[in-house]
């Protein structure tokens, strides 16, 4: 009976702390996928909420810091167990991080008031949702406990990449074309960044979940060449 | 004891004290009793030390007093039939208790996958409202609008109420279809004015240019210009024809046409005249059987059989037959419009009856029409109280069925 209820406060444990890195989840994906939407309709409104909302983050990335100390402390976790309560203090701040790249762009978006008619515009939203699927999609593996579905994820980041260059071109194009069209341009480039970043980070938390998963490591990524930015991470 | 997870450290304190005045309690009583039975002092002492041992791993295991354990979950114990309810209901219905999930339907299964909906709620509901509206144990007054619960492209609406043993029932109603229809209206509005404008745009150049001399002054360019602002222009009242004639029929869709008709002679009708304006007009092949009348309204079939040949001659290859045929099928009317070009891929098939809906949006500037035709052809059907079904294969063609109730004899009312 004693071990029988070991286990189960335990799993109890654990499923609290998944639970609340998959509240993270779910609102950096809300928020990635309302700034992109709130820079598509020029919705300053919801750009605010989406900055205010980014404080809730930062406080659940606190909860599950505290947490993973204290059932580091209590449980003293070993094997799978070990991992699983490791990857879930990484994928929060990761998490976290996202966050702050959607809040970073919500908040570009009063800046971008006049940009009317930039192809970026239009290419951003699609490239935006490549994104918050990989969040999504990461998510779904962590919750699932699935390496497969996190080798996916990580397979995708190839086409945020390549939106990012494509972008880059454009924008520079542009601003080279109009002095007029720097600012909204590299406004408009660092959201780009911003969303590759996110990718960045999907791809990393699903080598966190892959790791937690198998105990390996994901295989290293082939890396994409960047002909324009040869210092970029 | 130590794997409780909800104690506060005070209550960690707490349990501790109670299980040293338990073992001291015990080394008291066995010692005394062994000393008050003429032990050797040492020897009560040894046997108390172990009764407090015992005492001490003994609450060990039985774990602190009852009011230290987390609060049991709810009795949300459901009796079968209650299940086989739930179980039945359309909506996704899920009980959480202590923001665990301790049922989920059939529905909320198909929705989130049988291993998201053990354990904590969060893994399933994912949406930041959905967490802070449970997180809060509160009632929703009206339900609440979630996006992107399952798949992305869904909407649900949400509601929370509190069941009488303390746990949630969490009820997601999907709302797309209501959310699709909405965004199609908006989209109508900004197609049709779209539509509209693109050829009214080149009509009004072309006027400015002739106005401004030169070009109306060689009678070649000025004859080119005109066929164009022509064309044009033919293109809008068709557009405003298709229009005028959908919202027509919209207009009329309870009223079931009361006139017998045979469709083999509008058939025929209509394939002569397409054949008389196209070059290879032998193409369109009409396959009459001997079918029974329908009850049908001769102008609206003569519509949609205008729409569906042309779109066939429009999508399918060059050269390649249309095939019409009308034959009896299980004593139903069954006609058919079958092209060979490029098919449809399967995602676009449920959405080609929307209106200005296009595969391809880029191509459908180079072979014309309206992008209503299919609305049209749908509204006709249901009108005529017909099963439209377009089937195709990708590399092989399109076949468009309309299935017509037949009348039965003596049923016509007049």
């Amino acid at each position: 009976m004693a071990t029988g209820h070991t286990v189960k406060a335990f799993d109890e444990d654990l499923g609290q702390l998944r639970g609340l890195i998959s509240e993270m989840g779910g609102r950096a994906e809300a928020a990635i996928i309302g700034s992109l939407e709130a820079l598509a309709n020029r919705d300053v409104e919801s750009a605010a909420k989406i900055v205010e909302a980014d404080r809730k983050i930062d406080e659940l990335e606190a909860e599950v810091e505290r947490q993973v100390v204290r059932l580091i402390a209590l449980r003293a976790p070993l094997a799978d167990d070990l991992r699983e309560v490791l990857a879930a203090l990484k994928i929060a701040s990761l998490v976290e991080r996202m966050g702050d790249y959607a809040k970073n762009i919500a908040k570009r978006i009063p800046v971008l008031q006049d940009a009317r008619g930039m192809d970026a515009l239009s290419v951003l939203p699609a490239m935006g949702k490549i994104a918050a699927e990989m969040v999504r999609n990461v998510l779904d593996a962590f919750v699932m406990r699935d390496p497969d579905a996190a080798l996916a994820v990580a397979a995708r980041d190839k086409a945020v990449d390549e939106f990012y260059n494509s972008l880059f071109r454009t924008l520079l194009t542009y601003m080279m074309e109009n002095p007029h069209n720097i600012t909204a341009s590299t406004h408009l480039l660092f959201i780009a960044k911003n969303v590759e970043r996110i990718g960045d980070h999907a791809t990393n938390v699903a080598e966190m979940v892959y790791f937690a998963a198998t105990g390996r490591k994901m295989a290293e990524r082939a890396k994409g060449e960047d002909p324009l930015l040869g210092a970029d991470s | 004891m130590k794997h409780e997870p909800l104690l506060s450290p005070g209550q960690v304190d707490e349990a501790d004290n109670r299980r040293v005045v338990r073992a001291v309690l015990a080394l008291g009583v066995v010692a005394g009793i062994s000393w008050l039975l003429s032990a050797p002092v040492v020897a009560s002492l040894i046997a108390g030390l172990i009764a407090a041992v015992f005492a001490w791993i003994a609450s060990n295991s039985a774990g602190p007093t009852p009011a230290l354990l987390p609060a049991p979950p709810p009795d949300v114990e459901m009796s079968d039939r209650t299940v086989e309810l739930i179980d039945a209901v359309d909506d996704v219905v899920l009980i959480i208790a202590r923001h665990q999930i301790t049922h989920a339907n059939a529905a909320a299964r198909k929705l989130f996958g049988a291993e998201k909906v053990k354990g904590d709620f969060r893994l399933a509901l994912r949406h930041p409202m959905a967490a802070e509206l449970i997180a809060l144990d509160q009632e929703t007054k009206v339900p609440v609008e979630l996006a992107g619960l399952g798949e992305t492209d869904r909407r649900w609406a949400m509601s929370v109420r509190r069941l009488g043993s303390g746990a949630l029932l969490v009820t997601l109603r999907d709302r797309t279809e209501s959310w699709v229809a909405e965004r199609m209206r908006v989209d109508f509005v900004a197609n049709a004015s779209h539509e509209l404008r693109t050829p009214l745009a080149t009509i009004l150049g072309f006027i400015e240019t002739l106005s401004e001399g030169g070009a109306a002054e060689d009678p070649a360019t000025r004859s080119r210009f005109l066929g164009i602002m022509h064309a044009e222009a033919k293109r809008m009242q068709q557009l405003v024809d298709d229009l005028i004639s959908l919202s027509r029929i919209e207009a009329d869709r309870f009223a079931v046409p009361q006139d017998s008709l045979s469709l083999g002679p509008v058939i025929e009708e209509v394939a002569g005249v397409i054949r008389s304006g196209m070059r290879d007009g032998d193409r369109v092949r009409v396959e009459i059987g001997s079918v029974p009348q329908v009850r049908a309204d001769r102008v609206q079939i003569g519509q949609l059989l205008h729409n569906l040949i042309g779109n066939a001659i429009k999508y399918g290859r060059p050269g390649t037959p249309i095939r019409v045929t009308l034959k009896t099928v299980e004593d139903k009317v069954q006609l058919r419009v079958i092209d060979q070009g490029d098919g449809v891929a399967p995602e676009h098939l449920p959405r080609l009856t929307e209106r200005f809906y296009r595969v391809d949006p880029g191509r459908s500037r180079s072979v014309g029409g309206t992008g209503l035709g299919l609305a049209i052809v749908k509204h006709i059907a249901e009108r005529h109280r017909a099963a439209l079904d377009i089937a195709s294969r990708v590399g092989e063609g399109t076949a468009v069925t309309v299935t017509f109730p037949a009348v039965r004899p003596g049923s016509l009312s007049s």
